[in-house]
């Protein structure tokens, strides 16, 4: 296996209020390949976004935030790694976008709306490659025509307010890859997209993945995306990863009572015929975070509750074959009940 | 055919300048319109009239003191000393529209830089600053103007800056206020995310979005600087005669107020045109430039 292109390890975000602090994020590890795409996927409060802000370390001191842990890129050699939570400001500035980029849900607000989109593209690429003037306009025009915006010469000099959603999404990516970045978080990149769009920025991902070889990140709440484009999952739960393995595995076999009730919770379209056909969907609410309940996060909730194993201690997140993890009081008798099933 | 599609699908072209909304926007506000044309109109005949006008502004023509306007080419009338008022009235304007801009320009440069960083960094850097501005703010401006014009030769550039020292801090809050609610944008954040330094984002992407306003804030800074000057010439601190301001020709005209009333009226209307119309153009300018002003 090659080495991944980046690592986060034992990430853990805390946020200082008046009263005390608050972890929001615990013991965040994973992995993703050049190439791969790893989704990371939760309800909305579930620390999807703040674990991506860490990554780029954007929760800075003005926040009253605490980061720990370490998120790495390789480094000069093999071996080698750069923590982007311990290098200093000017170095963080250097990486950011240069060797990881990202891209976020609302493609009007992530532009500045009184700058030509043009211009904004070619910024990116001064803010490191240091080339000239002329240079960065035709490497802005290059990176229109890859991103399949029609026009492109004649886009350039369009404000954000005069393009569409899906182009405008479109020119962030643009942006975003100005660089070609080794790594790419995108955070919920279509959610504010029709249908149709969200569906051709998806194959446009896909497609300048192949293209460049990065790997990408995928925030996201809607598995109708995960299974379109991730090579693996990982669903998050109070700041927790619960469960991570590739895409197949998790969606057809879930094995934590969590990932199965979020999936359960899709409407499927064969209910649609049935008027009055209940909506399958996960009682309660994620929990505050300052005031998370004993053992496994999720075990007022759970429909697997055993009191005595899950309100114990926080479980860990235990190693299954075939790359997967979970993290379940209860994960023993799913692996055994798993393996019956394979025997069967 | 294909040529037809072709033509069809190309991107339209964008509006030109003059066709643009927030143009038509602000010549729909009438008031701010007649304010734009006084201004022009004031402009030009203070950089133009004198060249035109029969009389010097220096001139002393002892048999023509006092008299009324419309005597001979006297339109406006002369002074105690038989100067023409007009003429007077135009090279004053000079100064005292001179004096209005460079105030502008000066304070808002000065009011943007603190309130951008103010802004832009929170925490102590930007309280500090901040309290500053409060500090000169709670200073009643016209004291802080008489104090400081003690201290200098009162030549036309030291009013300026001493003006400026006065007008700046509306500016900074303005500014202050603006960037800390655009520097939460998304595109803020992107623009970091895409590597881009403290210094960059401060005058390259927030600056430019905060533009409304301090235009606006701007133009409303002339009027006020306009009156300043006026008032601390009226005093006697400011601009010193020969050299005619329109505060200091309204300060000459007291003593002789009953018998001459022009010498006091001429330059009031003058003053209060000028302040009008920079008030109105700031009116309109603040309708125009909101985009929303539309949907109302």
């Amino acid at each position: 296996m090659t080495a991944p292109a980046l690592i986060a390890r034992e990430l853990c975000v805390s946020f200082h209020k008046a009263g005390g602090s608050v972890q929001v994020i615990h013991d965040v590890c994973f992995e993703i390949a050049p190439g791969e795409t790893l989704a990371l996927v939760g309800e909305s409060g579930s620390g999807k976004s703040v674990t991506s802000m860490a990554l780029m370390r954007l929760l800075g001191k003005a926040n009253r935030v605490s980061l720990s842990g370490q998120v790495l890129l390789p480094g000069a050699s093999d071996g080698d790694f750069v923590d982007l939570l311990a290098v200093d400001d000017h170095a963080i500035r250097r990486l950011r976008g240069r060797r990881i980029a990202m891209i976020f849900q609302e493609p009007l607000t992530a532009l500045n709306p009184v700058q030509r989109i043009g211009a904004q593209i070619a910024e990116a690429v001064r803010f490191h490659g240091g080339c000239s003037r002329r240079a960065a306009r035709a490497r802005a025009l290059e990176l229109l025509e890859q991103v399949g915006i029609p026009e492109p010469r004649s886009r350039l000099d369009s404000y954000p307010h005069e393009l569409s959603g899906g182009m405008r999404q479109r020119v962030v990516i643009a942006i975003a890859l100005a660089m070609e970045p080794e790594v790419l978080i995108a955070d919920e990149p279509t959610t504010a997209l029709d249908v149709t769009v969200q569906a051709q920025i998806l194959a446009l991902l896909k497609q300048l993945q192949r293209d460049n070889g990065m790997a990408m990140l995928f925030i996201t709440h809607d598995f109708g995306v995960v299974s379109e484009v991730a090579d693996r999952v990982a669903v998050m739960y109070a700041g927790r990863v619960v469960e991570e393995g590739a895409v197949g595995a998790v969606l057809e076999r879930p094995l934590m009572p969590y990932t199965a009730g979020l999936l359960a919770s899709v409407p499927k379209l064969e209910l649609a015929g049935l008027p009055g056909a209940p909506l399958a969907t996960i009682e309660g609410s994620v929990p505050d975070p300052a005031r998370l309940p004993e053992g496994c996060s999720f075990h007022p909730r759970c429909r697997e509750y055993r009191p005595g194993i899950c309100d114990g201690a926080v479980p860990p997140l235990a190693d299954l074959p075939g790359a997967r993890r979970i993290r379940c009081a209860r994960a023993g008798e799913w692996i055994a009940s798993e393996e019956s099933s394979h025997a069967d | 055919m294909a040529m037809t599609t072709a033509t069809a699908i190309s991107v339209q072209r964008r509006p030109h300048w003059w066709q643009q909304r927030t143009l038509s926007r602000f010549l729909r506000h009438r008031l701010a319109l007649i304010g734009l044309i006084v201004i022009v109109t004031l402009t030009l005949a203070c950089v133009f009239g004198p060249y035109l006008l029969p009389h010097d502004e220096l001139t002393v023509d002892l048999r023509a003191r006092f008299s009324p306007p419309l005597t001979d080419d006297f339109y406006l009338g002369t002074d105690p000393l038989g100067r023409d008022i007009t003429s007077r009235l135009l090279m004053a304007g000079r100064i005292s529209l001179l004096v209005g801009f460079s105030v502008m320009l000066i304070s808002t440069a000065f009011g943007t830089l603190i309130g951008v960083i103010a802004g832009y960094f929170r925490g102590w850097t930007g309280v500090v600053l901040m309290r500053i501005v409060d500090a000169f703010l709670a200073f009643p401006s016209i004291f802080l103007v008489l104090v400081l014009s003690a201290f200098v030769k009162p030549s036309p550039f030291m009013i300026t800056v001493i003006i400026a020292l006065t007008c700046w801090m509306e500016i900074a809050r303005i500014v202050e206020a603006e960037i800390r609610s655009l520097r939460e944008r998304d595109f803020t954040v992107a623009a970091r995310l895409a590597g881009a330094s403290a210094r960059w984002i401060m005058f390259r992407e927030l600056v430019p979005n905060a533009m409304g306003p301090i235009i606006v804030a701007a133009t409303l800074t002339i009027a006020n600087a306009i009156l300043l000057e006026a008032y601390i010439s009226f005093l006697g601190y400011g601009i010193q005669p020969p050299l005619p301001s329109w505060g200091n020709m309204l300060n000459s005209a007291q003593q002789y107020l009953t018998n001459a009333p022009w010498l006091a009226i001429v330059p009031g209307i003058t003053i209060t045109l000028a302040v009008t119309s920079f008030n109105f153009i700031g009116d309109g300018l603040r309708d125009a430039l909101d985009s929303r002003s539309d949907l109302q």
